[in-house]
């Protein structure tokens, strides 16, 4: 069953176009990794699902309904969108357990201490339960990002949107985070994933699509796409990207 | 050489006294409303609402860009006037440095808030915040932490300004000194005691405000002017 | 409703014009005296010499922490008792505004001063420039560039300061206003006049000092 519909996506920056028509439907259980060069149209792809970027052209449909552009649409199509961002974005005023809970509190109207339950229930699924007080600043990266993604998952997303959330990473931080990832993609959520763990990829995701000058240029299984790329941008991508081990 | 007597001074203490109690009152009222209004008066010129960002730009414009003493005077003669209501230089002071403070404290709400990085308003309104629920919970309570300086260091401004009361006859410290120096024929301890009276409290106020940034700083939040 | 008249206004505005022309003379009096006061008493709190440091220290809390018309009137009606000559109100108001902006200007000179990378000074000194020269040469030619929208702002004040001179009389802008509205009894224009001039005159040096903080904040 379809979750989430694109039809013509387009989104221009300057008068650039970033997005020059993109199509793409998600089925529920689904696993998109989405790759291509930077400036490809990766991220502005992934922010335009949220609408944190508003398409210049083209439609997004949810369940079979197209959202419309009223603030009280776009903050419920969000709340039922997660996402984990690059740069984290954690509440720095905020400690761990209160970042999780703010959604849930403040978007959700869940009591308190219901609320509280929930967040230290998703700190302690992303191996936090420890850190539940402790604010952003004394985190170290990979931490934040976990809590990070705990925030987003507390709200029950039925899409769950990811921004590169490595690449700002120390190299031995990358592992904690791919495995909480991992863990939600084996417990058969719908994401869309934003990546240059090329590896991660071929072994998480149900489906690759590579971007080129902001349309989708190769899309299938990894197998097909990462081990037996058709289109000779896609085969440039990955010999530069000769690192990766399948 | 001239005999200091600082006895006739000494005499009339109530009368200083009084005097920086009513400075402290009208620097009171013009901090509390000013805040209130300048938060106000920023959001409506963030607004993108020209409606609402304009009239807002405008005040805020006129009142910085103006001396605090024509605002003053202005509102004290001309005011009543087109209004028609009766104006006490109480009410003139509070109404002038009230207006006057907001329009510099809104550029204060307004450099902070601008201050606060992109992202923490995308998170926000990705868990489906709206816009006022992102500025209220997300963004105003950390841009506020880095604004404490800029605000203290306004509220000083604001303490010295209010002396400009005494020229419309406000029994405020400035102007209890003149009575007192021509009542004693004594100018010159008088007044010697006014600014040495107001540069202790300004002075213990500025260093209490020192020492509260500086314990900002060590807690590592960066802050704006 | 006030029914608006400044034909009033209008036909006393030699007034006005005396007027401005003492604002302006204040107002450069004190922009020259003040700056290059603020810049010597600057170099002081810059300065690891305690000889230099303390007074220098001691002039800016004073005169920072004490409001402006609390020293015009100290000034015009106390220092006279204390010194043998008569003192006008352009010079009390002048030496009140001055001594303020000059304690004010110091705190920007020294923080323009020690903004400046020390790599900078060791580079100078590197090829053999003496203190002075670097100071002249290196260090506040860049450092110069970073205060021009905070020192444009204390013009800025200045001249805003300038009207406090009308409370020892000294004829200036809001003087003259005040004359004019207490002769035709007409408060409103009168004193909207004076406002709107100022605004008039200092609105585009706001804008100015916006466009070089925002120029500054671009190439830095």
């Amino acid at each position: 069953m379809t979750l989430l519909s694109l039809r013509g996506i387009t989104k221009r920056f300057d008068g650039k176009p970033v997005l020059a028509g993109i199509d793409l439907d998600v089925a529920r259980g689904e696993r998109i990794a989405i790759l291509g060069a930077s400036g490809s149209g990766k991220s502005t792809l992934l922010r335009c699902v949220n609408f944190l970027e508003l398409p210049d052209e083209g439609s997004v449909a949810l369940d079979g309904e197209t959202v419309g552009r009223r603030e009280r649409e776009l903050t419920r199509v969000r709340q039922r969108i997660g996402m984990v961002f690059q740069q984290f974005n954690l509440f720095p005023h905020m400690t761990a357990l209160d970042n999780v809970m703010e959604g849930l509190v403040t978007v959700r109207r869940v009591a308190k201490a219901a609320a509280r339950e929930r967040a230290e229930r998703e700190l302690a699924r992303v191996g936090l339960a420890d850190k539940a007080a402790a604010y952003p600043a004394h985190l170290s990266g990979g931490q934040k990002q976990r809590v990070a993604i705990a925030r987003a998952v507390a709200m029950d997303p039925e899409l769950l949107l990811f921004d590169e959330p490595t690449s700002a990473l120390d190299p031995e931080l990358v592992g904690e985070v791919l495995g909480v990832i991992r863990a939600l993609a084996d417990e058969g959520r719908t994401m869309l994933l934003v990546t240059h763990e090329l590896g991660f990829a071929y072994h998480v995701a149900t489906r690759v699509i590579f971007l080129a000058e902001g349309r989708i240029h190769e899309s299938g299984a990894p197998d097909e796409v990462l081990k037996a790329p058709r289109r000779e941008r896609t085969q440039a991508f990955l010999r530069r990207h000769k690192e990766f081990s399948l | 050489m001239y005999q200091w007597d600082f006895a006739p001074v000494a005499a009339n203490w109530p009368l200083l006294a009084q005097g920086l109690l009513n400075t402290l009152k009208v620097t009171g009222v013009a901090l509390v409303v000013g805040l209130a209004l300048g938060l106000l008066f920023a959001l409506m010129r963030l607004s993108r609402h020209r409606g609402l960002s304009w009239p807002a730009g405008f005040v805020i414009e006129v009142f910085r860009t103006t001396p605090p003493l024509v605002q003053l005077f202005w509102f004290f003669f001309a005011l009543p006037l087109i209004a028609g209501i009766a104006m006490t230089p109480y009410i003139a002071a509070c109404v002038t440095f009230s207006i006057q403070s907001a329009a510099f404290f809104a550029e204060v709400f307004r450099g902070g808030i601008q201050s606060i990085e992109r992202g923490q308003w995308e998170a926000a309104r990705a868990i489906g915040m709206t816009e006022a629920q992102a500025m209220k919970r997300i963004v105003l309570p950390q841009a506020v932490k880095r604004m404490i300086p800029a605000f203290m260091e306004r509220a000083i401004e604001l303490m010295k300004t209010t002396t400009l009361v005494a020229t419309i006859s406000y029994a405020d410290l400035l102007f209890a000194a003149n009575e007192i120096s021509q009542k004693t024929f004594r100018p010159l301890e008088t007044f010697t005691v006014a600014a040495l009276m107001y540069f202790v409290v300004i002075t213990a106020f500025s260093l209490l405000a020192r020492r509260f940034e500086r314990r900002l700083a060590i807690s590592g939040e960066a802050t704006v002017h | 409703m006030h029914q608006w008249d400044f034909a009033s206004v209008l036909a006393n505005r030699e007034a006005l014009l005396v007027g401005a022309i003492g604002t302006l003379r204040i107002f450069a009096i004190c922009l020259v005296a003040g700056l290059s006061l603020g810049f010597i008493v600057g170099l002081g709190r810059y300065s690891r010499n305690r000889l230099f440091y303390w007074p220098a220290t001691a002039f800016t809390e004073f005169f920072r922490n004490t409001p402006v018309l609390v020293q015009i009137l100290w000034f015009y009606f106390a220092l006279p008792i204390l010194v043998p000559f008569s003192i006008g109100p352009l010079a009390a108001a002048a030496m009140g505004i001055s001594l303020n902006s000059a304690a004010f200007s110091a705190e920007i000179f020294r923080g323009g001063i020690q903004s400046i990378d020390r790599g900078q000074w060791d580079g100078a000194r590197a090829i053999g420039m003496t203190a002075g020269q670097a100071m002249r040469r290196i260090v506040l030619p860049q450092a110069l560039r970073r205060m021009t929208p905070a020192l444009t702002n204390r013009a800025i004040e200045i001249f805003k300061m300038s009207t406090l001179a009308s409370a020892v009389a000294y004829v200036e802008l809001l003087q003259q206003g005040k004359l004019i509205a207490s002769l035709n009894f007409n408060p409103i224009e009168a004193y909207t006049a004076v406002a709107v001039i100022f605004f008039v005159c200092l609105w585009p040096l706001v804008q100015l000092t916006y466009v070089l903080e925002r120029r500054l904040g671009r190439s830095e």
